[in-house]
């Protein structure tokens, strides 16, 4: 359970260019509910996800996890419970490092990293085993440095070491939006199996409305830092790619876009 | 003859430098300037220990940990109190100069001749034979150098070795393992700066004195081999970048040595030095821009 909690976020504060973006932010999330966030740019998707992973700081507010209030926890002590995929493939994996050694990175988040050999062997099967699921024939490239790979071999990577051991939430930041149709779609299809499977609490917010309609169970449209549309469960299914572009164009038209 | 043991005896000692910078340079992608009175530092521990009656085997931990501290203050510098990586480095380098004459008793030289060292005591007199003391030095540095290398190796395979090189190639990793990205750092830099105190430390016994000037410039000498080693050594997959380091300070002291036997003067060293890392450096990004292009 994620709850953000009267958030108050200003830019640029006490400068001439200063801007409100949050101001009485609210949103609760449930376990295993499966969020897609759409919105224009600028209305706070991704400050949104930001202020969740504590990658930016709020002027206000609080932000509780299963109710344990970790506003003031540091960004990386965040990380422990959740996962984050970025729109760029580059953010997720070390480029000079080999699959097999980023493998046992993701593999050994949450234990301590002291003097232990980095790569276990026995492990290496199971580490095949994931990178087979991909289907993406990485599971033979194990002593490849990641920086050869294309962004979408990059990106499915980076969703499989994000969701390695067990997290809580996960965080998708328009993950499949650099990457070419084909492959945001094998991308989307993996992300989908392992929420799936692994029943992680997920909150992707995307561009691609078809998206944002086909997956998840809860659809939340944001506008100028506010939610304005928030479909759960049975109501959600009724919702079309039209219904959402029928309410930008409202919006574009209210705001004289 | 005497020429090739000097270039030998003086490689392996700053190998081991250049170790340091390889993990600071390459690893960590931190330019650290710390490493120009880190490197005396070493020296004046060890000089001041061995007049203080302290066996010479015991100087090399204690100058890598001297220099493992000061490396640990220029990543608190940067890390706590947010001030550039660049900089860092130049606030310990400039402070520790002084910390250094202070412990050598505000003189800028201590000699130790006759004094037992590594390289000159009662046990390595056994087994010295009829071998000569230059071809000892280089024995000892070149034990001294292989261990630092395959420690260093072992060191990177380890899961704290892969997490200092995943916070050089990607911060956004580290901070995804839920690890701080700043003890990393810190870590990486007392490592980096210990070693090059080590070196520090065998150099002024292999010389017998400790001079407060001995450290200017090192940091170039160490990304000089570093830079050779690793550009130069690139073609060759199966060789591990710590070797590359090490043929690389190799490569870069016979060259100076060579220009001093043509009959250089030594006081064109520093200009010599700095035109052969500006022509390293071109050459090496040009090879991967051509590199770029054709594929």
């Amino acid at each position: 359970m994620l709850r953000l909690k009267d958030i108050h976020k200003y830019y640029n504060k006490g400068t001439v260019n200063e801007m409100c973006l949050f101001h009485n932010f609210n949103l609760e999330i449930a376990d295993q509910e499966f969020v897609s966030v759409v919105g224009s740019n600028g209305s706070g998707k991704t400050s949104m996800l930001n202020i969740i992973c504590g990658s930016i700081p709020i002027d206000s507010g609080t932000i509780m996890v299963n109710e344990k209030d970790i506003t003031r926890m540091p960004e990386y002590k965040r990380q422990r419970v959740i996962g984050r995929v970025y729109q760029n493939p580059a953010f997720g994996t070390c480029p000079n490092m080999t699959i097999l050694e980023n493998m046992s990175l993701a593999d050994n988040k949450g234990k301590p990293f002291h003097l232990q050999l980095g790569t276990k062997k026995h492990r290496m099967d199971y580490y095949r085993e994931s990178l087979k699921t991909l289907g993406l024939g990485l599971e033979d490239k194990m002593d490849v440095k990641v920086g050869v790979l294309s962004g979408g071999q990059r990106q499915a990577m980076a969703l499989l070491m994000s969701t390695m051991t067990p997290i809580d939430f996960l965080i998708l930041d328009e993950h499949t939006a650099a990457l070419d149709p084909k492959t945001a779609e094998i991308i989307m299809e993996l992300t989908h199996k392992i929420v799936k499977e692994k029943q992680i609490t997920t909150i992707m917010v995307t561009h691609n409305l078809r998206y944002a309609v086909e997956y998840g169970n809860r659809l939340c449209m944001m506008h100028q830092g506010k939610v304005i549309l928030d479909k759960k469960q049975e109501e959600k299914k009724k919702v079309k790619i039209d219904d959402i572009l029928t309410k930008f164009n409202e919006i574009s038209i209210e705001y004289g876009n | 003859m005497s020429i090739i043991l000097g270039v030998l005896q003086e490689s392996f000692i700053y190998a081991i430098l250049a170790l340091g910078v390889y993990i600071t340079y390459s690893i960590l992608d931190f330019p650290d300037l710390s490493v120009d009175s880190t490197f005396p530092l070493g020296a004046v521990v060890t000089a001041s220990l061995i007049l203080a009656g302290v066996p010479a085997l015991f100087t090399l931990p204690l100058s890598f940990l001297a220099g493992g501290i000061a490396g640990t203050v220029t990543g608190l510098i940067h890390v706590k109190l947010k001030v550039r990586d660049l900089l860092s480095g130049i606030i310990v380098m400039t402070g520790l100069y002084s910390i250094n004459l202070a412990i050598a008793g505000d003189k800028s030289n201590l000699p130790i001749f006759g004094q037992n060292t590594i390289f000159d005591n009662p046990l390595l007199a056994k087994f010295q034979g009829s071998k000569s003391a230059d071809v000892m030095i280089v024995m000892i540095t070149f034990v001294i150098v292989m261990i630092v290398k395959f420690l260093l190796d072992g060191y990177l395979k380890t899961r704290s070795g892969y997490l200092l090189r995943a916070v050089g190639d990607n911060e956004v990793v580290v901070i995804a393992l839920a690890k701080d990205k700043g003890m990393v750092k810190i870590i990486g830099l007392a490592l980096a700066n210990g070693l090059v105190a080590l070196a520090g430390s065998v150099y002024c016994q292999k010389q017998g004195f400790f001079e407060l000037s001995i450290g200017t410039g090192s940091i170039v000498i160490g990304l000089a081999s570093v830079i050779i080693g690793t550009k130069v050594l690139k073609r060759f997959r199966r060789i591990k970048a710590t070797t590359a380091v090490i043929v690389g300070t190799f490569f870069y002291k016979a060259c100076v040595s060579i220009a001093i036997a043509f009959g250089m003067k030594s006081s064109y060293l520093r200009l010599i030095t700095a035109i052969l890392f500006l022509v390293i450096l071109i050459l090496g990004s040009g090879r991967e821009k051509k590199r770029a292009i054709g594929a």
